[in-house]
């Protein structure tokens, strides 16, 4: 089955292991993607500091060209871009006006966008088109032995989400659940991780990451297991500073679901970029083999 | 902690902004600030509202009244991380999130914004680096902003810079669209208006 795909930039560059990983499963799988041709910036949550209608003319521009394809759905895996995605078709159904301006600019161009394409994510289209039953025919190796939670992060689930229950979300601990690996019980899972503020307060930063970190240890976890690069990258850039800060050993590999779900049907560990994690130990990496 | 209201001695009414109200709930976003009951339900979910100046209920506070020169010169929004534990808690549906962009917009424009606040140096590079690029290449925004903000931390964070490099996660040739006329064109039009 064919998808359109925008991946956004951070998994061009920070979360490429996440693109990596994405990738390999979905070839696994059988999910055919067709990535958005010329695609731009979504602007994250930082361009909406600076402009409403260049924001959503930004995020417009990429549901345009996918129209003019034949589009009617996106996915994608950047929780920042889904957020920015369905922000933008709130807004423009909310705000007339801004969906003439909208238009407006995008004509220059000769593009239209309706508003109306539906914004995806890959947690809702992999447990909701039913391609569990596929994943679990592809499983060759079981990994019982490991225990891990699931960290879902903010926007995904705030302010808009349809297709998991944005209070305590299950579709990555399904998902999880299938390669064998014991997802425990993590009320943190919807906590703020600090964002892009850990670089504007670190002492704030260290603290929020720290209790995250002291959580999953706690209940026993071997990794936790998320879905965003931001958070992946805040949990794990610090934990040195962290563990020298609180004089206490939390440190934890951070792996993307995808890379669960890979490693489970035995792709290799390079191929799923699990090599570019920065907290992995050569003890952990032994263990994953 | 946060200061006493309000931080002058004492603020005559003439001196207030009494349009800056109507201004943020004339934009989108803003239409449902007068509904606020001051419940403080924002602040005590905020995970950084105890490192803020004025917490998020304080700010819906000043707004109404017309503490424009307060509003604009706190930390506060600034230091939201745009995670909607406050937007999808409020019991009186205020976009409290998106009236932290409001702020930010008019600083933005109006140059009026806390000194030394890194958050404004991302905000401007990553605007900058998007109309040229088309893209973000985060290894690059971030050693620009750690520039502009001190170049001791720069020094300081050249470790992980090195490390995010040999992971590859930092790419050398930064990202850039192929059509890059086409946005510039898209974004100049909003311009003349």
């Amino acid at each position: 089955m064919k998808y359109f795909y925008y991946p956004g930039c951070s998994l061009r560059g920070m979360g490429k292991a996440y693109e990596e990983s994405w990738l390999k499963v979905c070839q696994k799988i059988g999910i055919h993607l067709e990535e958005i041709e010329d695609w731009n910036c979504c602007g994250s949550t930082t361009y909406l500091g600076f402009d409403e209608i260049k924001s959503l003319v930004l995020v417009s521009r990429n549901l345009a060209m996918l129209e003019k394809e034949g589009g009617s759905e996106v996915i994608t895996p950047c929780i920042a871009c889904y957020y920015l995605f369905n922000r933008t078709n709130h807004n423009l159904r909310d705000y007339p006006q801004l969906k003439t301006e909208t238009n407006k600019m995008l004509q220059e161009v000769g593009l239209t966008y309706s508003g109306n394409v539906k914004v995806r994510h890959p947690l809702d289209v992999l447990v909701n088109d039913g391609w569990m039953e596929k994943i679990s025919q592809n499983i060759e190796k079981r990994l019982e032995r490991f225990k891990a939670v699931c960290y879902y992060g903010c926007q995904l689930l705030r302010p808009y989400c349809e297709f998991d229950n944005p209070k305590n979300p299950k579709n990555m601990d399904i998902l999880v659940s299938l390669t064998g690996v014991d997802v425990l019980d993590y009320p943190l899972k919807t906590k703020c991780c600090g964002a892009i503020i850990t670089s504007n307060i670190p002492e704030k930063g260290l603290e929020l990451v720290y209790v995250l970190l002291k959580e999953a240890r706690k209940r026993k976890a071997d990794f936790i297991v998320v879905t965003c690069p931001l958070c992946q990258f805040n949990l794990e850039f610090q934990q040195e500073k962290i563990m020298k800060v609180y004089e206490e050993d939390v440190g934890l590999p951070i792996l993307y679901y995808t890379q669960v779900l890979g490693l489970a049907m035995g792709i290799s560990l390079k191929e799923l970029g699990i090599t570019r994690c920065l907290t992995l130990t050569p003890e952990f990496e032994r263990s994953l083999i | 902690m946060a200061q006493e209201l309000p931080n002058k001695s004492v603020i005559y009414e003439r001196q207030l902004d009494v349009n800056f109200a109507d201004l943020m709930q004339s934009m989108p976003g803003g239409e449902n600030l007068r509904r606020c009951i001051q419940c403080g339900t924002c602040s005590a979910t905020c995970p950084f509202s105890h490192v803020m100046d004025y917490t998020p209920r304080k700010i819906i506070y000043l707004i109404r009244e017309g503490f424009k020169e307060e509003v604009m010169s706190s930390f506060t929004p600034w230091l939201c991380a745009s995670c909607f534990s406050c937007r999808v808690r409020c019991p009186k549906e205020i976009k409290i999130t998106d009236l932290m962009y409001l702020i930010k917009r008019e600083a933005i424009k109006n140059n009026h914004y806390p000194p030394k606040t890194p958050i404004v140096s991302l905000t401007k590079e990553s605007v900058k680096m998007i109309h040229k690029n088309g893209r973000i290449s985060e290894g690059y925004l971030m050693g620009i902003v750690l520039l502009k903000v001190s170049f001791l931390k720069l020094l300081r964070m050249s470790g992980l810079g090195l490390k995010m490099l040999l992971t590859g996660r930092f790419p050398l040739i930064p990202e850039k669209i192929k059509r890059h006329g086409e946005l510039k064109k898209i974004l100049a039009f909003s311009n003349k208006k």
